[in-house]
């Protein structure tokens, strides 16, 4: 159990781990997360699930190093085991077709965005994947979404790859030139907070997944709350997925730093 | 009820001739006479530094002494206020003759975890409320002190296990490992059921783990009754969540006969006043479980917790007062508890909040806070507080605290612990299609056999109280475990 089987970095700070979790592999939905704790004294990390293999029994996580605990899990190897893997935690991402859907993510919010991409292309969207970071060793899975999308905008800042400018830059490109019904933008808190606003301005029902601070993940500490629509809200149990156009992302982004 | 549980109970039993003698060998006025015992406590600046349990126990000398105080009602009253019906006068004249092992039998016929309540348990609002020594103006048998003291001092007495060795009954299934979820599988492990426990966190223990402060019950306590547990056959499986890692259908096709919900009030509520979600505010659930779950603060542990200085705890239970205390603990200078009715109303038991006083936590009863202020990075610098006063009793029979016009106060702050109670967790019934919920969330059972709108689940504890205590969950458990027996064997 919470075996990790495969191993491959992405970047330096960028793990992808394949582990053994056979009951999560067959009950995970897209949009479900895991917490994880890789031995005794480390924090309970909530990641979620950017892939599932119910005949080999094991979930794909992208883990990003941003920390104390997430270092022990980047550290560890093919052979070693998590003392505890719990999930799948939070609400399925609701999957409907729509039309033409813009699944955009930045960073590490590609992981959780990959699923969602499989998931609207089988329910028979016509999906155009924006996939955004600072530099071309940043892009990951690109070959994962591809099979998936009817095309795939890189964006990059410095221009290494694809296309320079931000992700919003390709957002709006699609926008601007064919009927957009929904968008999905998962990454930094700030980059989806400018998609949101794009996109609020152009009318386009936009769903983000929101990555806050958690400690058991079962809507029991609040550590994880968000205001939205003018409520308070638990990401853990009625999120992770949001109207984004409803988020106040300015407080959650403070509430980030509630541990810097 | 097995054969070993009639044979005990005759043996111990009040027509036993080892009572009828034990009786005969004091005056009621000797016993009466008797002051009671008082529980020897780690000095207060001591403990402020450290999580040692504050309460000692008794010594062996003291429980005898105490043990003779119980006049062994012919008809005991302590016994109907005690939720799980524990033969208190049968476990303490254990005691007074010395056989504490037997005493620690007693009380485990009907209770799962005697070391826990004898610690937790609001003895002053049960079992010692009845006492016949309230008739007589005198202070009830600390039967508590005892309960604790029987558990604490019968050595390694395992629970009845004749049962469990060979299991013979149905598998059962129980979500949730706190005092409803392990008094339940303890009872049914005793009538030969195989019981697996899921627990959704990578602890055994549920509120009694992450909840409740090692320095009012110590984890190794918490460990000694699941390890008793275990030896009775009972199972127990952590990082499972029932609805989310199994569900309901795949436990039943995994030969699964019954579920028992025992998932708690997960849910923290807050009270939706301006400035609650700036930095440094934060449920009491939050940071009780960053300290007692997840180690924060030792050496160690990744996990991060804020160190107030000046630290304001909302709400006056229980919870309020394990937040508190922690806080005291974790280097708050000056630490407050924040509630808006007055002390007479206060829900924690009153040991706490005389331990709260002991270690300078400061009282602001009548106050209610309305907002708090933040500084330009969003961390809590300051409380608006509420003045309030008391006007005609409420639907919960306490007088009910109507704001003072104006008389609003600014204290400054760098935490706030919210403690204003919780709401059932979501996650079980949210997954369970036709299962009967009320408006609040609970899962609405029948009162008597803890049976929800679905026939093979039963439920009990915070799932279906919304909020209460450690031997309350126990009893649902009870029984439950007693109707569940019933429906499956027929009888």
């Amino acid at each position: 159990m919470n075996r990790i089987v495969e191993k491959e970095y992405f970047s330096d700070r960028v793990v992808k781990m394949i582990v053994e979790a056979p009951m999560i592999a067959r009950s995970r939905r897209a949009g479900h997360f895991v917490i994880v704790r890789a031995d005794e004294g480390c924090e309970r990390i909530p990641l979620t699930i950017a892939d599932a293999d119910t005949v080999r029994g094991t979930i794909t996580l992208v883990i990003q190093n941003v920390g104390v605990s997430t270092a022990k899990i980047c550290a560890m190897e093919p052979g070693d085991a998590f003392a505890d893997v719990v999930g799948p935690l939070g609400r399925a991402t609701h999957i409907e077709r729509v039309g033409t859907v813009v699944c955009c993510g930045g960073g590490v919010g590609v992981a959780p965005l990959l699923p969602i991409v499989k998931a609207m292309k089988d329910a028979g969207n016509r999906v155009v994947t924006v996939l955004a970071a600072r530099t071309r060793d940043l892009i990951i899975l690109e070959e994962q979404v591809r099979p998936y999308s009817d095309e795939v905008i890189i964006m990059t800042d410095d221009g290494s790859y694809g296309r320079k400018g931000l992700v919003t830059h390709g957002v709006e490109e699609v926008i601007n030139r064919e009927t957009v019904d929904m968008v999905v933008t998962i990454g930094p808190a700030v980059m989806m907070k400018f998609v949101s606003q794009l996109t609020r301005r152009y009318g386009v029902p936009t769903m983000c997944s929101l990555n806050t601070i958690m400690v058991d993940g079962t809507g029991m500490c609040g550590a994880c709350r968000v205001t939205v629509g003018g409520k308070t809200r638990f990401v853990c149990i009625d999120g992770p997925e949001f109207d984004a156009h409803q988020v106040d992302f300015d407080e959650m982004m403070m509430r980030l730093r509630s541990y810097n | 009820m097995n054969d070993t549980a009639m044979k005990d109970l005759s043996e111990n039993s009040r027509m036993a001739p080892w009572r009828e003698d034990l009786r005969g060998s004091r005056s009621a006025k000797e016993r009466t006479s008797t002051p009671r015992v008082k529980m020897p406590e780690l000095d207060p600046t001591y403990r402020v530094t450290c999580n040692d349990e504050v309460n000692r126990g008794l010594t062996p000398a003291q429980a005898a002494v105490e043990a003779t105080r119980c006049l062994d009602c012919p008809d005991p009253q302590c016994v109907t206020g005690c939720p799980v019906g524990i033969d208190i006068p049968g476990f303490i004249k254990n005691i007074e003759r010395g056989c504490v092992g037997e005493a620690l039998e007693v009380i485990r016929l009907t209770s799962a975890l005697p070391a826990v309540c004898g610690r937790v348990c609001p003895q002053e609002k049960q079992c010692e409320s009845r006492c016949i020594y309230n008739k007589m103006k005198k202070q009830p048998v600390a039967i508590g002190y005892l309960e604790r003291f029987a558990a604490d001092n019968a050595g390694n007495v395992p629970s009845d296990t004749s049962a469990g060795q060979q299991p013979h009954g149905a598998r059962i299934a129980v979500a949730g490992s706190g005092p409803a979820g392990l008094s339940f599988a303890g009872d049914m492990a005793r009538r030969g059921y195989r019981v697996t426990v899921f627990e959704a966190l990578h602890e055994i223990g549920g509120v009694l783990k992450y909840g409740i402060p090692q320095f009012r019950l110590p984890n190794s306590i918490v460990d000694r009754e699941i390890e008793s547990l275990k030896a009775s056959g009972v199972e127990f499986v952590k990082d499972c969540i029932v609805g989310k890692t199994i569900s309901y259908d795949d436990l039943l096709s995994d030969g699964y006969k019954a579920l028992f919900v025992a998932s708690g009030a997960g849910l923290p509520r807050f009270m939706g006043i301006p400035g609650e979600n700036y930095i440094g505010v934060m449920s009491c659930n939050e940071y009780l479980t960053r300290v007692n779950l997840m180690g924060a603060g030792t050496e160690g542990y990744d996990t991060p917790v804020a160190r107030g200085k000046h630290v304001a705890v909302i709400g006056g239970g229980n919870t309020a007062m394990d937040a508190v205390r922690t806080a005291r603990r974790m280097g708050a200078e000056r630490a407050m508890v924040v509630y808006r009715r007055g002390e007479e109303e206060m829900p924690a038991r009153v040991e706490e909040v005389k331990h709260a006083r002991e270690e300078g936590v400061e009282f602001l009863t009548l106050h209610n806070p309305v907002e708090y202020i933040a500084d330009d990075s969003g961390h809590v610098r300051s409380m608006k507080l509420q003045r309030m006063q008391l006007g005609e009793p409420d639907e919960s029979g306490r007088r009910s605290p109507v704001p003072v016009d104006g008389a609003i106060e600014e204290i400054p702050v760098d935490m706030v612990i919210v403690s204003v109670g919780v709401s059932p967790n979501p996650l079980i019934p949210a997954s369970i299609d036709g299962l009967d919920v009320s408006r609040r969330g609970t899962i609405v059972v029948n009162d008597a056999t803890m049976q929800s709108s679905i026939p093979t689940i039963y439920a009990g504890g915070d799932i279906v109280r919304g909020g209460a205590t450690v031997i309350l969950a126990m009893g649902d458990g009870r029984r439950a475990a007693e109707a569940l027996h019933a429906a499956l064997s027929g009888c």
